[in-house]
């Protein structure tokens, strides 16, 4: 079952940066069978590349690598498997829209065209 | 999980024939069956799903490199090879730059999280600078296993 949990942070207390800088993050499960394979990455990194906030995603069930959410090669490193919780961290104007949109992607199982019952190829 | 164990030597392309993306896939499976990696009469089935994934979105990552996959019921086991252009191909790469090395990994339908960690081990080197560029100079089978080795024991 997936699940969305989106939160501000409070860091802007702690680095001294304006609401408009403010860190949005959200956690949620990979809902698809084939886990977060290469076009779910391509597709992410698409969706991700359309925000100005920096977008930042780590895989709190495997390794805790915090990687670039716009680099599909350091995306491919989070091995998300069906069922790991990523975290999705967005910072900048446009945080909030980006979580949204991201969080979203996900639950889809990355609109990959398959859903999260079919064994996807 | 060891690069060196999942790339197989003899099936290596150190200098590729093939010029465009399709032929490249094709040759690197053929070697592969050759060398008694996959089934030789499914090397027009497994190319073909190579070319189908290639059109839903290019697995041409940027900075030289492409990672093309298949996942295909007839395969029983995972196998990855490495072919190495020195004029570079057309991937249409997400940098729309050439593509020099095609790291090309093939798995059993049925194994996704084997294949997300192999290919987490692909992208981990890949990611380096350095060895993207020694790899994409390296022009003979011992040459690429020999970095392929020396990268396995620096890493975790």
């Amino acid at each position: 079952m997936a699940t969305r949990m989106c939160r501000p942070d409070h860091r802007r207390g702690e680095t001294g940066l304006s609401d408009a800088n403010s860190t949005v993050s959200c956690e949620i499960a990979v809902p698809n069978k084939e886990g977060m394979h290469a076009r779910p990455v391509m597709r992410f990194v698409d969706a991700a590349s359309t925000f100005n906030a920096s977008v930042n995603v780590t895989n709190i069930s495997g390794r805790n690598e915090r990687v670039d959410g716009k680099s599909a090669m350091e995306m491919m490193l989070l091995e998300a498997v069906q069922g790991s919780v990523l975290r999705i961290e967005a910072s900048g104007d446009d945080a909030q829209s980006a979580i949204e949109a991201l969080s979203a992607l996900v639950v889809s199982g990355f609109s990959d065209g398959f859903s999260a019952k079919t064994n996807a190829s | 999980m060891k690069l060196s164990e999942l790339i197989h030597g003899p099936s290596l392309v150190p200098e590729l024939t093939a010029t465009d993306r399709n032929g490249v896939l094709r040759e690197l499976l053929q070697s592969l069956a050759d060398q008694g990696q996959i089934p030789a009469d499914q090397v027009e089935t497994v190319a073909r799903s190579a070319i189908t994934r290639e059109n839903q979105g290019s697995t041409g990552f940027g900075k030289g490199v492409a990672v093309p996959h298949v996942k295909h019921a007839c395969l029983t086991k995972m196998v990855a090879t490495i072919g190495r252009s020195s004029h570079g191909v057309d991937f249409a790469a997400l940098d729309r730059a050439p593509v020099y090395t095609i790291v090309m990994l093939l798995s059993p339908a049925d194994a996704p999280e084997e294949h997300l960690a192999a290919m987490e081990r692909i992208f981990r080197y890949l990611q380096r600078e350095n060895f993207r560029r020694f790899l994409r100079q390296s022009d003979t089978t011992e040459a690429i296993m020999d970095l392929i080795r020396e990268a396995d024991e620096s890493s975790d």
